[in-house]
């Protein structure tokens, strides 16, 4: 396995993780800090993040809208456990112990904190496996349409086959909508591409033509996506009108907690900021504004695969 | 002719003296039991009286075994010692799902080698959710030389080395089906092993694999092989490669295609969509990888004598879709992605009023973020338009009690109900109940129900109806599912003619594994994981009931009196001695 190349702006030290998790389960208090949205581009802060091998989960592919929510993936102890990358890596995070090579991997069932992933080789998980009848997971949820963000993801499910689950992972099902706008459309006067934050119910769209850099692009998505964050403010007790000035938003959102990556044209998910901005806006299909919690392991094109 | 009536004329003479002979001299009996195809009538067959169970085994060409490990390969060939084709299946269907562990067993050597000696005349080999290794598979191409089948279903173990040894030692082959295995595809050169002058391959299936062939040898072998009516490429050829294989086999029943969206010229469509009108025995069509909606027009004069279009691996929205059904008159069996949404659902009901059986798969199955596919809407929408659905697969991500109510309404002959509700104890995400009253009208109205797979928010209620109504059920598959032992207590005692039941993640415990004490010997298998069953309660069912085999798997770390996943299933063989550490047979 390569080592990536560590990038400051992705991820987290472990010791943030146990408070991150207590900032999602608390309904009071103000966490500011804990809920900030960081779009991550290169050369801004970002905390170190130790025990890097360990963590690192070797994708061979990434498939688009990978979702885990983030208590699943801490075990009782607080441990950043991942999915054990060796071999199957299509397979990634969603069958997590492939049976190939993790012969011993953890199954968790209980949907409160959800299945851990554990890579067989390098931790040692203290797991606690849940037995309470998953009535119990759902019903805090009380519209089961939109899942919400900590839902688990569990080991086999949904049961669906490998085979089927690689070739789908491989190759992801362009998700065309039915204007065909889902395409960036280069050499025209637009460029519009979707954009989508992770717990935001609903998706935007951006034309990157207008933007000249990286700055002004990371600018206008954070107006954009304020409002969410700012909800999530609400919810926190602090209201809306509580005079947030620009520069108070704009400190919400370089925060930590967020990180933006977008879809190039062969389907793989990609940091923003690697490459020069001409070169961005005329591979991007679309942006994603991921949780850096999930973007752990995320590395660029070029270190992951050097054959290309 | 009905097993019952021979029954009849057999007992009018003195039945009880086995030395009597039979009104039938053997070999007639014989000769009529030849002709009974199904396993199921000759086991019936088997019971009736000793004459019989001689005259059944020795005429049975065909032996099905559901789970490796009830038998041995020594007691199956003293039995039945004219067997030329046989069936396997291995590990627990929750294999697929990765939840067995990897070495778990089910090799297919030990068969192999026992078959070579006993019956070196074997001709058909299928098996699914075996391990078989390449080595094994050099084995069974040179010891039978009148080999002719080999399906491989979900296996894993072996590479296209394997593959090599089959196509290079068996001159009498005519099918070899690859079909999502765990295979090590080292490389497309196998297909190059077939001799020049091999020509009797009826039925080729490569799907399964990614690597190149090489498409001059697959041309040649195509073209060779007149009797050639199934093909399914893999993704690496492509639409002008395929042009050119049909042309050489316009007989082809069944067709999968490769990849179906390279770039194409106007003259190489026109030509592709001649190739294609051409072959008018075509009912199944399948592949068609990354298709593009614009050349799909291509395959309209195929589609209106198709009765079965595989659509899993093509990526249609819901316009192409209608577009496509509406030249498809005649489709029975109809598998799509959800990217068809509701939208290309309603042009199912619209267009296909034979359809029998439909499988819809998630596109995105771990996306939550993006909620698109399909909703209860889509399924209710090909009820209203397909009452003679039986077979039903369906992933959705919301459903509602008086969807469901709906379209068993409508389609009340269901015999294969699995709906998934992907998101683990979802309940009716109207009304917010659980979906109990979903299941209990499947079960009250399909009277002729064999296989149901539960989802989203049930209680035990859920398993009340199931036994109370859902009589003829065999299959019962449950996650996430259920309050109490009530629940599993209630299958138990109701499903009299249960065979499969996999569980997992419920609130069972031993009460619930034990209520089944009786019933496990007529059942096929019971996979129960991540539930509350102790490893005591599974030494006391192991105790009570000898002729079961209970193996526990436990995982590292976990309690050492919990049983995390529990596999019981009944045999002659007795416990099995190739079972990994991590297995532990009670």
């Amino acid at each position: 396995m390569s080592k990536p190349i560590e990038h400051d702006y992705i991820g987290l030290s472990e010791q943030q993780l146990p408070s991150m998790e207590k900032s999602s389960d608390k309904k009071d208090g103000l966490h500011l800090k804990d809920t900030e949205l960081r779009l991550g581009l290169p050369g801004s802060e970002s905390p170190e993040r130790e025990d890097h091998d360990q963590n690192v989960l070797s994708l061979k592919s990434f498939v688009s809208g990978a979702k885990r929510g983030f208590s699943d993936a801490l075990d009782g102890g607080g441990n950043w456990v991942f999915s054990g990358g060796s071999g199957g890596g299509t397979e990634g995070l969603f069958s997590p112990r492939r049976g190939g090579k993790n012969n011993g991997g953890k199954d968790l069932s209980g949907l409160d904190s959800g299945s851990v992933l554990k890579d067989g080789a390098a931790q040692k998980p203290s797991v606690v496996q849940e037995k309470k009848p998953q009535v119990a997971a759902t019903s805090s949820h009380g519209n089961g349409n939109i899942a919400p963000a900590s839902k688990a993801l569990v080991v086999g499910w949904p049961p669906i086959r490998s085979f089927r689950k690689n070739t789908l992972a491989a190759h992801p099902p362009k998700n065309d909508d039915g204007d065909g706008n889902a395409e960036a459309k280069l050499g025209s006067g637009c460029l519009y591409v979707k954009v989508s934050m992770d717990g935001a119910p609903y998706l935007r769209k951006v034309d990157l033509k207008i933007y000249g850099s990286y700055k002004d692009l990371s600018s206008a998505l954070e107006k954009m996506f304020s409002c969410f964050t700012i909800g999530q403010c609400g919810s926190h007790g602090v209201s809306s009108g509580d005079g947030l000035t620009e520069s108070r938003l704009i400190d919400l959102l370089h925060g930590s907690e967020y990180v933006l990556t977008y879809e190039d044209k062969d389907g793989d998910w990609m940091l923003v900021g690697d490459v020069p901005w001409e070169m961005f806006t005329d591979s991007c299909k679309r942006l994603r504004i991921m949780k850096s919690t999930e973007a752990i392991g995320l590395v660029t094109r070029q270190c992951l695969l050097p054959n290309k | 002719m009905e097993p019952s009536e021979l029954k009849r004329s057999k007992d009018s003479p003195n039945s009880d003296e086995s030395t009597r002979r039979s009104s039938f001299p053997d070999e007639v009996l014989e000769r009529v039991l030849s002709l009974l195809k199904s396993h199921r009538d000759r086991s019936s067959v088997s019971l009736v009286c000793k004459d019989w169970y001689n005259a059944e085994r020795w005429s049975r060409t065909h032996v099905f075994i559901g789970n490796c490990y009830s038998v041995s390969p020594e007691i199956v060939a003293r039995r039945f010692p004219k067997i030329r084709s046989v069936t396997l299946k291995g590990k627990p269907r929750f294999s697929d799902f990765n939840l067995v562990p990897e070495n778990w067993g089910a090799d297919i050597h030990a068969w192999l080698v026992v078959f070579a000696a006993k019956y070196p005349f074997l001709e058909e080999l299928r098996l699914k959710r075996m391990a078989i290794s390449d080595e094994s598979l050099e084995f069974l191409a040179v010891s039978f030389p009148n080999f002719k089948a080999l399906s491989l279903l979900s296996c894993d173990g072996f590479s296209t080395n394997g593959l090599a040894a089959i196509a290079t030692h068996c001159k009498n082959l005519t099918e070899l089906d690859i079909q999502e295995n765990g295979i090590d595809d080292k490389g497309g050169s196998w297909l190059s092993c077939f001799p020049e002058s091999f020509t009797s391959l009826e039925v080729l299936n490569f799907a399964n694999l990614s690597s190149d062939i090489n498409f001059d040898a697959l041309e040649r072998l195509v073209g060779r092989c007149k009797s050639m009516r199934v093909l399914k490429l893999n993704r690496s050829v492509s639409l002008e490669q395929l042009q050119r294989l049909l042309v050489n086999a316009p007989q082809l029943a069944e067709l999968g295609t490769g990849s179906f969206s390279e770039e194409l010229t106007f003259r190489q469509y026109v030509e592709l969509e001649s190739a294609l009108s051409n072959c008018q025995n075509m009912h199944t069509l399948y592949g068609l990888w990354d298709a593009k909606g614009i050349y799909l027009p291509a395959l309209y004069p195929v589609c209106t004598h198709l009765t079965f279009l595989n659509l899993s691996y093509a990526a249609l929205r819901s316009d192409e879709l209608a577009k496509l059904l509406a030249h498809c008159p005649r489709l029975k069996r109809l598998w799509v992605l959800d990217t068809v949404e509701d939208k290309g659902l309603e042009a199912v009901g619209l267009n296909c009023p034979l359809l029998e059986e439909l499988r819809v798969f998630p596109a995105d199955p771990f996306d939550e973020e993006i909620i698109h596919g399909v909703t209860e809407a889509g399924f209710v929408a090909v009820s209203f338009g397909c009452p003679r659905l039986q077979y039903v697969l369906y992933f959705c991500r919301q459903m509602t009690n008086a969807a469901v109510a709906t379209i068993v309404q409508n389609c009340p002959d269901f015999t294969h109900f699995r709906l998934c509700i992907m998101n683990p104890g979802q309940p009716d995400y109207i009304t917010n109940e659980p979906m109990d009253e979903a299941f209990g009208a499947v079960v009250k109205t399909c009277t002729k129900l064999q296989r149901l797979s539960v989802s989203g928010r049930l209680t035990d209620l859920t398993f009340e109806y199931i036994g109370r109504y859902a009589k003829n059920l065999e299959t019962l598959s449950v996650a996430f599912a259920g309050s109490s032992d009530w629940g599993m207590q209630c299958v138990m005692g109701g499903c009299s003619k249960l065979r499969k039941l996999e569980i997992r993640d419920c609130p069972f415990g031993n009460a619930a594994l034990l209520s089944g004490l009786e019933k496990y010997e007529s059942m096929r298998s019971l996979w129960m994981s991540a539930c509350n069953v102790t490893m005591n309660g599974c030494r006391l069912l192991a105790r009570e009931m000898p002729r079961l085999n209970v193996e526990v798997m436990k995982e590292d770390g976990s309690d050492d009196s919990q049983a995390d996943k529990v596999y019981v299933y009944r045999s002659i063989a007795g416990p099995r001695r190739d079972a990994p550490p991590s297995v532990l047979t009670l």
